[in-house]
Formats: structure tokens, C-alpha cells, sequence
């Protein structure tokens, strides 16, 4: 029966695509219109199921990217192999319908009430839901240090690269780029790796929390090196994407 | 294909337990390691859901769906923590 979900239980619905905005050739926000949702905590996502005209169904879970009380959206990656993501990078129109369930996730969480400096790290469109925790950090008026490192193959796949330039009052932006940098760059080349994380991450005296979003090698290698520096197991937090998508 | 992390099985774990599940600490049945959920290897390719311990590969969690049923074999856990309690 519509409207009568199961408490604890996650129940699919239909909800309407409202805005689409590129973020990079690859990469597409997707603003959404559930007709039932109950509101999310930064860092969590949503699963997206598109089913064919022969039935064959396709399930991906994709971070949010929008913080708690804004207008859902989700930010997706082509992948050019990919299932589900060519359709809604590339395929996708206002106003048509999607399948979802969610919010979803308990662990890759960060609550507002957190006092301890945020270190973010990004691989990629792993990024999404580091930039949902920053824009509930100031939705909420948080006022904890918070430092994003982003590594990205380029600076045009840099994804919202104008958004976050502007975050100032304790919120400290820097980039390491992996493939090409433009000429005169002055920020950081290469993957990331234990020096570079010693230069950048809080120092683990401060009593950081870290949330480490992206692929699995990048993700395992940011998680050690930040243990490396001292850092307690338990205050980092990951999320790993492979070749299918996110989260 | 890359396997993704047990983050990616929240809505499958919701589905099984009725409850979110990815912060929930488990114990590795065959080394003993001990860690949330979220942490375990996933592979999510038909025809099942397989969740590998991180530290010694081993088979933890399994979740097949049969004509709309969803067996799940847990034999590998040596324990999975209560719901709301991580």
C-alpha cells in the first residue's frame, strides 16, 4: 500500500529528475524529487535501480551530494563501460522518472555535533560525499577546522572546483593532481602518498576524524598513510568505489 | 571487476536485517580480525552478493536471490554485532 513503508525497511520509489547540471564532460548532478524522504545524514547515499524493457534490473548506490534539508541530488561519473551511469550521465531529462531507495548508511557518516577537525580526502568522484559533509558543515554553522585533499587526474575533472574555491573560515581546499597540471601550477602532483599526507593531514595530536572517499587503491593507501601518522583505525573512515560506480 | 566496500551493501543489509548494518562490527570467522561492516571486500556481480574479509580474503557473508528470496549464509562471521549499537 502506498504510503505505509515499513519502518527500518527501505522501500523503492519513483522519484522525478528536477535539474541536471554538468560538472565536467564525465560528471552530472542530478537533482531529485522523491515524493517520500524522511531527510539523510552527510556522507550517506541512495540506491538507484533501472530496469529494462526485458526485465533485467541493474542496482548502483551513488553518494549524495547534497546536504541534509537541501533539495536532493546525487553527482554521477560516466563510467564508459558502465550499466547505469552513460543513462543518467548522458541519456537522463528533466522531468523524467527515476527508481530509488534510501537514504542509506550508518558508518561513512559525519553528525554537525562532531567537534573534531575534519580531514577529507577525496580520490576522484569520490569527492561527493566530503562535498555533502562541507556544505552541512555550513548549513550548520560549524565552526570545526576542516582540510579537503582532492586528488584528481586533471584540473578540468575536478569536480566543483568553483564551489569549493569558495569556502574560506576554516575550510582549507588544496588539490593534487595525478596525470597532467596546467602550467604554473603551484599545488601538489602525484598520488597521494605518506609525505604528502604528513605535509597536509592535521596532525593526530589535534584528534582529527577522517573520511577517505574513492577508489581502492587510493582509498587504502590514504587509510595507511594516515595510520602511518598516527592516526587511530577507528577515527578513519572509508568508503571504497571500484569500476562499477559509486558510492 | 574492482570489488567495492560493504558501504555499498547498506540497502541489501537494510533489506536482510531490517536495520542499517554498515557500522556494525564483525568478527572474521577464520582470522578473527574484527572491524565494521562497511570494511569488508564486496562483490556484487550476479548471481550473489559476496563479502570477503579484508585482512585474509576468506568468505564472511553470501546473499543469493531466489525467486524473491534472499538466502544468506552467514558461516563464515564468528560474531556481527546488534543494530544501533555501533
Amino acid at each position: 500500500m502506498a504510503g505505509t513503508a515499513v519502518r527500518g525497511r527501505l522501500t523503492w520509489q519513483v522519484a522525478t529528475v528536477a535539474g541536471l547540471t554538468r560538472e565536467t564532460p564525465s560528471v552530472c548532478t542530478i537533482e531529485l524529487e522523491p515524493p517520500d524522504w524522511a531527510g539523510h545524514r552527510a556522507g550517506q547515499h541512495l540506491d538507484v535501480r533501472l530496469t529494462a524493457e526485458d526485465g533485467y534490473r541493474a542496482e548502483r548506490s551513488y553518494s549524495i551530494a547534497s546536504a541534509p534539508g537541501e533539495r536532493l541530488s546525487i553527482t554521477v561519473e560516466r563510467l564508459d563501460d558502465g550499466e547505469v551511469s552513460p543513462y543518467l550521465t548522458d541519456e537522463l531529462q528533466v522531468g523524467d522518472e527515476l527508481e530509488l531507495r534510501g537514504p542509506i548508511g550508518g558508518y561513512f557518516v559525519w553528525e554537525p555535533g562532531d567537534g573534531s577537525p575534519l580531514m577529507l580526502l577525496a580520490g576522484g568522484s569520490g569527492v561527493v560525499p566530503l562535498r555533502c559533509i562541507l556544505r552541512e558543515r555550513v548549513r550548520t554553522g560549524s565552526d570545526v577546522p576542516a582540510r579537503l585533499l582532492y586528488s584528481a587526474r586533471t584540473l578540468p575533472d575536478v569536480i566543483y572546483r568553483g564551489e569549493l574555491g569558495q569556502h574560506h573560515d576554516g575550510v582549507e581546499v588544496s588539490y593534487t593532481l595525478t596525470r597532467d597540471h596546467p602550467p604554473g601550477w603551484t599545488g601538489h602532483t602525484g598520488r597521494i602518498n605518506a609525505d604528502l599526507l604528513a605535509d597536509t593531514a592535521w596532525p593526530a595530536a589535534a584528534n582529527p576524524v577522517a573520511y577517505v572517499c574513492g577508489p581502492t587503491s587510493f582509498v587504502e593507501t590514504a587509510a595507511a598513510a594516515l595510520v602511518g601518522l598516527g592516526y587511530p583505525p577507528e577515527r578513519v573512515k572509508t568508503e571504497r568505489f571500484g569500476a562499477t560506480g559509486g558510492p | 571487476m574492482e570489488p567495492l566496500d560493504g558501504n555499498a551493501i547498506g540497502g541489501l543489509l537494510i533489506d536482510v536485517f531490517g536495520a542499517e548494518m554498515t557500522g556494525v562490527v564483525g568478527t572474521c570467522g577464520y582470522c578473527g580480525d574484527t572491524g565494521p561492516v562497511a570494511g569488508l571486500v564486496v562483490y556484487r556481480q550476479a548471481p550473489g552478493t559476496v563479502a570477503r574479509c579484508r585482512v585474509c580474503g576468506n568468505i564472511v557473508m553470501v546473499f543469493v536471490k531466489v525467486r524473491g528470496t534472499t538466502c544468506v549464509d552467514l558461516m563464515g562471521m564468528a560474531s556481527l554485532g546488534q543494530p544501533g549499537a555501533a
